[in-house]
């Protein structure tokens, strides 16, 4: 049976979700393995270097550099505080002194005799790491992090913004159509995951922000509106480090575009379950895409992440067009003709043949993708 | 060794590429090809399950069995094998370098002409001079993780002060490489030779340091060979040992792997130093274009990070401004519209055009991307800066040539275009329409385009070290190159000056290959397209007063045009070119000469 490589996203209903919490740098575990956690629970700890300042003593004092040890005040590896006197030359008959005040608390790292360059280095920075999502601790890595691993639903959007953020979900929306509108956003909404259908307008996205609401998960949002948001045009897709409140998740595309029968008949079931959205999205090598995380203990009947990610699709899968001009139609593969076929670009690409609504089309198959059914 | 059958891959950020040469009748031909997508990323975490989908999808092709397994076949015997394999790779975002030199535009420059040259994306030049305070330098290291660092400066002998203060700044910054934690960060140093002991004191026992021969060491001369060197193999023998899977394709290929755009870099230089001509070479990818050059016998690369057709085709958007894009698209267009579809290609960046419309937009966006780029890359070919000349009484009124750029049209003698826009546009006039408009070449310019995109192959096989391969893979390389891998559009001949629109600004005699002859005129504003094979056609090339075809303003010039799949263009635009302000009139100029180049299909053309 002829069948092609197309990733899909992951719209999974039931099925095992595990998530890496990595420490930056080496650090230290504060979890056992097999403990249950809740997303707060801080897992791991560690403390990157902190800041460094480099103070030019040989300038400052007007000395040379291969003299600036032994006007030195402070040894290397002692503690210093701001304001403190670094370096001082002895001046003639104790008079016309040249001092160095330190600019920063710190320890004093380093000093160079061929530059007079001293280095300052402040306090080490804390870095905590929470766990993100209601689980198990299903491994540690030591002193680098832990994985949390829980059963649950699994969604990822195609692109989203803003970081981590959690919340109860609420479906504001009866049909994966309907626009999610500034009137449907309200205060008892706060802290909430809201979700609407094809699309929200840039005006009650910022009402959803300004309410305080933790997550919109929608359809489609206008490109052109990311830059009300973000600040800047938006030229790679790379985010997640925004702070912009409420993360967005698409799960669609740019433009109004019904969400995904599945995705939306899932989030629906679950309306109200509390719920771990992450916003970031990289495309680009070692891509990434926002998820939907609702964790829940029931293990009966788990997907296959593994079986439908290295699937790809065979006469009857179930895709959807994600280029136009059939953009965002669902249909099924008929067949998978193996030679080159020109379309009306004239580009000669693979193709599959698709019905949609009863009406076979032809399709390049880099323009499908497969919608996950089991 | 007389090498009969080679198989290389290129493994993309977004497909792997295998082809298949093979000698046949006394000549290196390209057999087959095959492609899959890249297996770098989960769920794969392997580089070698796409080269061997791809070598698969050769073998099925071809009927020839190359695996054994999972095993690549070597040496070649009857049917079966290929007698060496060899690949580049830029997956998994390619090798990230940070540079470091004293003074930015001396050997920062020199610095970044050498990781570029080797292959790399440069993500920051660092210097004492730019600016920027110590803090600020340290928390931008730390940010970026680079792959590896390029720290130079000074002239051998000369002072040390500065770039021990870089190194300095390094120490402090204690940069973690961006690939695995548990190896020491690659740094070469490249700059004072007096100053390597100090510099092996502050970085010898936090990073893993290398010293070479100073990219710079005397103020006149650059010498950028020796760091070039060995970026590709600390690339060999750091980075790649840290992307999944690339421990076993070293293990299977017969000569080092090579950073894709090092192999494609070779290549243009060899084929400059062939023929002994100027070339711009570029190569627009998704995420990024590459843009090669020789002039004046000096080579240089520049990579616009951002600029591409698919992960950063909205940065397109935004440094080109969308009035700029709207430009070239021959339509009317609601411009929310636009920037959604934009933007979808961007999140789903593995899609392809399937109407002419969509079709015509991707190829407005390639023209702002390409233009973009050049600029780029003629701000940064330039001589050598900082450069004191003797002078004479006679050059007291010129200006100093320090600095300038080597690039200059009217020297172009080839421009080769590639990367899936250039490559596989459906109608080789569309390739040509974009090279030029984006280009703008004046005079005389022969255009061609990589077939398939297959340059980076050819650039590793090139640069085969071993004694017993060397010469038959170079001769292997430069005869698919020529046969196979350049497809000739033919020659755009621009005339440069100032003219009104609708005047007669070049007279031409061509006498074809088969011996018929040909009178053109053509007038300013005009695009005019003489199908015509890849074949010597004698002309004579007469510019009005004051247009200028290479000659010098009004001079005529006899010489041998070469035609090509698309054949002769004159472009009489314009140089500066400048599109119509009007909406309608911009339109219909599109169409016009659209139509004069035959780009699109007959009922589609409007």
């Amino acid at each position: 049976m002829a069948h092609a490589y197309t990733p899909g996203l992951k719209v999974l209903e039931s099925t095992s979700v595990e998530k890496e919490r990595r420490l930056p740098l080496k650090g230290e575990v504060l979890v056992d393995k097999g403990a249950d956690v809740v997303p707060e629970k801080i897992v791991a700890r560690t403390h990157l270097p902190g800041n460094v300042q480099m103070v030019n003593v040989a300038n400052l004092l007007n000395v040379d550099a291969q003299d600036v040890p032994e006007f030195m005040l402070i040894d290397t590896g002692k503690n210093i505080s701001k304001g403190d006197l670094l370096a001082e030359t002895k001046g003639l008959f104790g008079l016309f002194k040249s001092e160095v005040k330190c600019p920063v608390d710190g320890v004093l790292e380093s000093v160079s005799n061929v530059t007079g360059q001293v280095v300052i280095r402040e306090a080490p920075i804390p870095v905590e790491i929470d766990a993100y999502m209601n689980g198990n601790v299903s491994e540690v890595m030591d002193k680098e992090g832990v994985v949390i691993s829980s059963n649950g639903v699994f969604i990822q959007g195609i692109f989203g913004m803003g970081g981590e953020n959690r919340g109860d979900l609420r479906v504001l929306v009866d049909s994966r159509e309907d626009e999610l509108t500034e009137e449907m956003i309200t205060i008892d909404m706060k802290g909430c995951v809201i979700v609407g259908g094809s699309y929200i307008s840039l005006q009650a996205y910022k009402k959803a922000i300004s309410m305080g609401i933790a997550a919109v998960v929608v359809g489609g949002f206008n490109y052109h509106d990311l830059e009300d948001i973000l600040g800047y045009t938006l030229g790679v897709a790379i985010t997640g480090s925004e702070d912009i409140g409420a993360s967005l998740i698409i799960t669609e595309g740019y433009g109004k575009i019904p969400m995904g029968a599945r995705s939306f008949d899932i989030l629906k079931k679950y309306d109200g379950n509390f719920t771990s959205v992450n916003g970031a999205t990289q495309i680009r090598a070692g891509v990434i895409r926002p998820e939907i995380v609702i964790p829940f203990n029931d293990v009966d009947n788990l997907d296959s992440i593994a079986k439908n990610s290295e699937g790809g699709i065979t006469e009857g899968s179930l895709v959807r067009v994600i280029r136009s001009p059939y953009f965002g139609q669902i249909g099924t593969v008929t067949s998978l003709p193996p030679e080159l076929q020109k379309m009306e670009s004239e580009t000669m690409v693979r193709v599959a043949e698709v019905k949609i609504n009863n009406q076979n089309f032809v399709i390049p198959r880099a323009n499908l993708e497969m919608v996950e059914t089991t | 060794m007389e090498l009969k059958s080679i198989l290389a891959t290129d493994c993309g950020s977004t497909t792997t590429k295998a082809i298949l040469i093979e000698f046949v009748d006394g000549e290196y031909r390209l057999r087959f090809r095959g492609e899959a997508p890249t297996t770098v990323e989960a769920p794969f975490e392997d580089v070698t399950r796409g080269v061997l989908n791809a070598v698969m999808e050769v073998e099925e092709l071809s009927s020839r069995k190359l695996l054994d397994g999972e095993n690549i076949i070597t040496p070649h015997k009857d049917n079966e094998g290929v007698d060496i394999y060899v690949s580049t790779s830029s997956a998994g975002g390619g090798l990230q370098m940070m540079v470091a030199g004293v003074v930015k535009s001396m050997s920062g420059e020199s610095a970044e002409r050498a990781a570029l040259g080797a292959g790399s994306i440069v993500m920051d030049v660092l210097a004492s001079n730019d600016g920027r305070k110590p803090h600020e330098k340290i928390t931008r290291i730390r940010q970026l993780r680079p792959d590896m660092i390029l720290l130079s400066g000074g002239v051998d002998g000369g002072t040390t002060k500065h770039v021990v203060e870089l190194a300095e700044i390094l120490k402090a910054a204690n940069p973690q490489p961006r690939l695995g934690s548990d190896y020491k960060l690659p740094v070469i140093y490249a700059g004072n030779i007096k100053a390597s002991d100090e510099i092996s004191k502050t970085l010898g026992e936090q990073t893993d340091l290398t010293i070479v021969e100073n990219i710079r060491p005397i103020l006149e001369r650059e010498n950028l060979n020796p760091s070039r060197d060995k970026i590709h193999d600390l690339f060999m023998e750091h980075v790649m040992q840290q992307a999944p899977g690339y421990n076993k394709l070293m293990s299977w290929t017969d000569a080092p792997i090579m950073p894709t755009p090092g192999a494609v870099g070779s290549l243009i230089e060899m084929i400059a130093a062939e023929e002994n001509i100027s070339v711009v070479g570029v190569d627009i990818g998704g995420a990024t274009t590459d843009i090669f050059s020789v002039f004046q016998n000096q080579f240089n690369r520049t990579v616009s990070a951002n600029l591409g057709m698919s992960y950063s085709i909205c940065n397109v958007l935004a440094e080109a401004s969308l009035k700029n894009v709207l430009r070239w698209v021959p339509l009317d267009i609601d411009e929310k519209e636009l920037t959604n579809r934009i933007g979808n290609k961007m999140i789903r960046p593995t899609t392809v055009p399937q109407s002419m419309e969509e079709l015509k937009i991707e190829q407005a966006i390639a023209r702002e991307a390409l233009r973009l780029s050049f600029i780029q890359h003629k701000s940064f070919a330039v001589n050598l800066k900082g450069v004191q000349k003797e002078r004479t009484i006679s050059d007291a009124f010129e200006q100093s040539d320090s600095g300038l750029s080597l690039v200059d049209m009217m020297e172009l003698d080839l421009l080769v275009g590639s990367g899936g826009v250039l490559s596989h546009a459906p109608r080789r006039e569309q390739s040509a329409r974009m090279l030029i408009d984006s280009f703008l070449p004046e005079g005389i310019t022969q255009l061609a385009v990589d077939s398939i995109f297959m340059m980076p192959q050819l650039g590793v096989l090139a640069n085969i070290d071993q004694k017993d391969l060397a010469e038959s893979a170079r001769k292997a390389a430069l005869e698919v190159f020529n046969k196979d891998c350049l497809i000739r559009l033919g020659t755009c001949v621009a005339p440069v000056g100032k003219a009104n629109s609708g005047d007669e600004i070049l007279s031409v005699s061509l006498e074809m290959s088969d011996g018929s002859e040909k009178q053109i005129i053509l007038h300013q504003g005009e695009l005019l397209a003489i199908p015509a094979e890849y074949e010597p056609i004698n002309a004579t090339l007469s510019p009005a007063k004051g247009m200028d075809v290479g000659a010098g303003k009004s001079e005529e010039i006899n010489t041998t045009l070469y035609g090509g799949v698309v054949g002769l263009v004159f472009d009489g635009r314009g140089r500066p070119f400048n599109l119509p302000t009007e909406n309608d009139k911009r339109i219909s100029s599109l169409n016009v000469w659209s139509n004069a180049m035959n780009e699109y299909p007959d009922e589609i053309k409007q």
